[in-house]
């Protein structure tokens, strides 16, 4: 499988991305730095790893939506590229619009990193058909903005349409209706706020995330 | 104190040295040395290259008995950090600094400041920084700023270290009215580098380039090395304006801009710009090196406009280094912090002249021989009247509680013991995907993974200031000694430690007595259990209106785990396991936290730490560890054997039942804070060969409880009986409800 992981300066967790798709895929992906405009030929995955992109000092992921990589981020995502987008790349996603919904600061007002169990809302996508029915992962959290936000609408849109992927059991951050993880209405672009790269190893504890890029491998066949 | 006029033009009196924090004495050593008086630049320049933070003029003395070597030690303390061999090629880089005075003052940025500064000296060295640590202390929870501290300090570390993007792993917080007026912020760093990638602030030549990297220079931090290196009073929240703004996403890119250009050879040397900023770091390569500087300060990347000479050379601005490169290399290495979008300014030259020469808007302000600002700094024999031993307690003053159970709940929901979740659950335990234990884990170190290895570093943080207070030399001993118990507690051979050395006034003999205990001390327990000390800081002047901190040296320490496979946390306990003590108990609760929760007593001796003992039982456990046999470790120290056994309760999941000894008075043995000791739980079928066989003390206190989840304590044919549930509320449960105001 070919896969990508773009870095933004601030973005922490790419390395993290890189080896947890590696091992789960076999192939190490390309890392592609945010100030190139094109993206390798014949992509299956896409990236956006957690971290603080520009610092975060404007709204999270505002920045960084607007580098020059992501115009050949939304052009893959439209040819239907799978793209994954892992907290601060949950919320780049939401701020380029590939994604419904904000991330507003958690309830609690303070930062959360803890283990989490999800239950996975939909079990027949591109991101977890691997789990093969299985309806509760854990994947630890970290995060400061990780409160899912969108309207009432859009809310039940999401539900009706099996767009909700993953879901808190136990909300660590005042998401609406529980929401830990949705994807968009092809079915092809996922933003979450758990790490499943944080789960991809023994000795993280677990090996949850594995399944999610094994997924993704998978569909892309 | 800032000067806006022109600063060669303003004549320096004795005057001014003095309210620079200079003495009459040091004033005459300057005027000696220059053979004239300095300006203000020059005056500026001495004043915190000579404060007490920059110098150590008053604890060189002392320092100089700290064991600072050893097979494993690659850089001992001198340099940023210090260095340890860890195999196959690979060095661990840590130290441990202090940003007490900061965090007092402005609680957010000068943790997250704090924070920022230890990751420089490491990466500054060429290590990627893989852990983060901090031992906390705060005044008595009633103290009417001590929330609104906690929750600054706190939310400043993990500001910080959650966006650049290092693990924080562990550490410790205590609460003590003692800390009332002064709190204490230690941030440790760990890095990991390839020994023949590192980096040193030795080794520039005359003729290379200066170049400056990083964030402008503001008026932020000037005389932030000067404020740090004296008492505070009623007014101290006037010094605001010298505790510096940190900016963690800047240091992110700092990070990796530099580590990209270590993979070069252009660095001849390198410093970052942390207390005394520019002038420090100049001087510090230039005295190092043997070399003269010359630098145009008008080349100087600023944030503000008409900075003057003495802004520059004092601000302590943050996330910039200093870099001498090797000639030509120079618009390599621009182009990699242009890539990162950081300032890059050639803003000088070393020279064979010896001198350090500066020039502003086409003036000379400043022209003096380097060598005094080092070798010249003052040092200080400062006289110190030990206090008397304290008074052993009489046991049969004590009473026995009416039920162990009740006590055991008390101490376990108290400030120091009760969980610091709510501290911890703020901080990114995960990121770098390498954390095997955390505090969450709640085991004695935490332990970081060497990336891309079955190799992991444990680490841990440790002082019990309470007997530093009661004895300083045992207290100094002991320190050390449970930092190496605690590396052993999870099966990893002690390295070498790094220590951030916290005191009151030292110009008062009895805090300087309690300085110079300490040390000795902590240098005779270095020296038993063969872990050097490779760097450290020492923070002073913590007193306000003439009342000073415990005496709190706290220590840092980090142990090599060959093999991740083997390590043992405090979680594993299975029921029907049997629950051995390895170590003497006598039954000491002199300074015990029993006597000060249950009793309100804080007096008695501190206990004994037999070094000798210390190392051999730590290496019995290490030996359980390598054979398999034990299922979970936990070092007895606060509390005793009774929290001991319950944390491992509590963590493990599992009831336990522990039999106390004697007819009466078991609170002794119960909770008692005898050195030297751990619990290990180990399985019935291995129990018996294992007492049989030990070449130390050895002794079984308890069962892990097949079903039941409580900790039973059985005493005299008495039951106490507490539900793990209710354990688990009680200790859960203080910490969150008194940062909401209960």
């Amino acid at each position: 499988m070919k896969s990508a992981v773009i870095v933004f300066p601030g973005s922490n967790c790419d390395r993290d991305c890189r080896d947890a798709v590696e091992k789960a895929t076999g192939t190490a992906p390309a890392m592609i730095w945010h100030r190139e405009s094109d993206l390798p030929d014949g992509l299956d995955l896409i990236v956006i790893p957690g971290g603080f992109s520009f610092g975060d000092y404007l709204r999270c992921g505002a920045i960084a939506g607007r580098s020059p990589i992501m115009g050949a981020v939304k052009d893959a995502a439209e040819a239907g590229v799978a793209v994954v987008g892992i907290c601060n790349g949950f919320q780049v996603l939401c701020e380029t619009e590939l994604l419904p919904g904000a991330l507003l600061r958690n309830a609690g007002l303070d930062f959360v990193c803890r283990r989490q169990d999800l239950e996975i809302a939909n079990g027949n996508t591109r991101f977890t058909a691997a789990y093969q029915g299985g309806r509760q992962v854990n994947f630890p959290v970290a995060h400061h903005d990780g409160n899912y936000f969108a309207d009432a609408d859009t809310l039940d849109r999401l539900e009706g349409e099996g767009q909700v992927v993953f879901r808190y059991q136990g909300n660590p951050n005042g998401s609406a209706r529980d929401i830990a993880g949705v994807m968009n209405a092809r079915g092809n672009v996922l933003g979450l706020m758990p790490h499943p790269d944080r789960a991809a190893d023994a000795r993280h504890g677990g090996t949850d995330g594995l399944a999610l890029f094994r997924s993704v491998m998978e569909s892309a066949g | 104190m800032t000067d806006t006029l022109d600063s060669t033009a303003d004549a320096v009196t004795e005057a001014t040295a003095l309210e620079h924090g200079l003495s009459k004495d040091e004033y005459a050593v300057i005027l000696d040395r220059l053979g004239r008086a300095p300006n203000r630049v020059e005056l500026g320049i001495f004043s915190v290259m000579w404060s007490e933070h920059c110098s150590y003029k008053s604890s060189r003395t002392h320092l100089a008995k700290l064991p600072t070597t050893g097979p494993q030690v690659i850089q001992g303390p001198g340099e940023n950090a210090g260095v340890v061999d860890i195999g196959d090629g690979q060095a661990a880089i840590f130290k441990m600094e202090s940003h007490n005075h900061p965090s007092y003052i402005e609680p957010y940025q000068g943790a997250a400041t704090g924070v920022g500064g230890i990751l420089r000296d490491v990466f500054t060295m060429g290590a990627r920084p893989v852990a983060l640590m901090n031992a906390l202390r705060f005044g008595s929870p009633d103290h009417p700023k001590t929330r609104q501290l906690v929750n600054g300090v706190v939310a400043g570390i993990g500001g910080y270290g959650n966006c650049v993007g290092v693990p924080t792993v562990g550490g410790e917080t205590n609460f003590h009215a003692g800390y009332d007026g002064n709190i204490l912020v230690n941030a440790m760093a760990v890095g990991i580098a390839d020994q023949d990638k590192i980096f040193y602030a030795r080794g520039a030549e005359p003729g290379q380039p200066i170049v400056y990297v990083g964030s402008k220079t503001g008026r932020d931090g000037i005389h932030g090395a000067t404020m740090a290196s004296a008492e505070f009073d009623d007014a101290s929240d006037e010094k605001r304006p010298t505790v510096q703004v940190g900016d963690p996403f800047t240091e992110k890119l700092l990070i990796e801009a530099c580590l990209e250009l270590m993979a070069t050879d252009a660095i001849a040397a390198i410093q970052d710009m942390g207390a005394a900023g520019l002038t420090s770091s100049s001087v510090e390569m230039a005295d190092k090196g043997g070399v003269g500087v010359e630098l145009d300060l008008d080349q100087v990347p600023q944030r503000e406009a008409d900075m003057t000479a003495y802004e520059m050379m004092l601000s302590e601005s943050q996330e910039r280094m200093l870099m001498i490169l090797k000639p030509g290399r120079e618009s390599e290495a621009e182009a990699i912090f242009d890539k990162w979008e950081l300032d890059f300014a050639v803003i000088g030259k070393t020279t064979d002249s010896g001198r350090m020469v500066l020039t502003h808007k086409g003036e000379t302000v400043c022209d003096i021989p380097v060598a005094p600002l080092a070798d010249d700094a003052p040092k200080y024999d400062r006289p110190y009247t030990p206090q008397p031993k304290t008074a052993p307690i009489k046991a049969e003053d004590i009473p026995e509680p009416a039920d162990y159970g009740q006590a055991l709940l008390t101490l376990l929901a108290s400030p120091d013991l009760a969980s610091k979740r709510w501290i911890w659950e703020q901080y990114d335990r995960h990121v770098m995907a390498d954390t095997v234990a955390n505090s969450e884990t709640q085991g004695d170190a935490a332990i970081v993974r060497i990336h891309g290895t079955n190799k992991g570093l444990a680490i841990t943080t440790d002082c019990t200031p309470r007997y530093c207070k009661a004895d300083p030399y045992e207290g100094g001993k002991q320190a050390v000694a449970e930092a190496y118990r605690n590396l052993c507690a999870v099966g990893a051979t002690p390295l070498a430690i790094t220590d951030c050395l916290n005191f009151g006034n030292p110009e008062r003999p009895e805090i300087m007595a309690q300085f110079v205990g300490c040390v000795d001390g902590m240098a005779e327990a270095c020296r038993a259990l063969g872990m050097p000390v490779v760097s450290g800081n020492v923070s002073l002047y913590n007193e306000t209106n003439g009342v000073a901190i415990p005496p709190t040296p706290a220590v840092g320490a980090v142990g090599l785990i060959e093999d991740l496979d083997k390590v043992v946390g405090i979680g594993g306990a299975k029921a029907g396991d049997v629950l051995l003590l390895v170590g003497e108990t006598t039954g000491h609760l002199g300074q015990s936290l029993y006597l000060r929760e249950i009793h309100g007593r804080e007096d008695g001796p501190p206990p004994p730490v037999d070094l000798e003992a210390e190392r051999r039982n730590g290496e019995f456990v290490r030996r359980l560890i390598a054979k398999g046999l034990a299922h979970a470790v936990h070092d007895v120290s606060d509390g005793g054997v009774a929290v001991a056994a319950a944390e491992m309760a509590l963590a493990s999941k599992v009831g336990v039942a522990i039999t106390a000894r004697h007819d009466r008075a078991n609170a002794p043995d119960l909770f008692g804070e005898d050195q030297g000791r751990f619990m290990v739980s180990v399985g019935e079928s291995d129990a018996r060969a294992i007492l049989d066989s030990a070449d130390v003390t050895v002794t079984e206190v308890g069962r892990a409880l097949p079903s039941e989840a409580v900790i039973m304590i059985e005493a005299a044919g008495v039951v106490s009986r507490i539900p793990l549930a209710d354990l688990r509320a009680a200790h859960e449960g203080w910490l969150p409800g008194y940062m909401r105001g209960r």
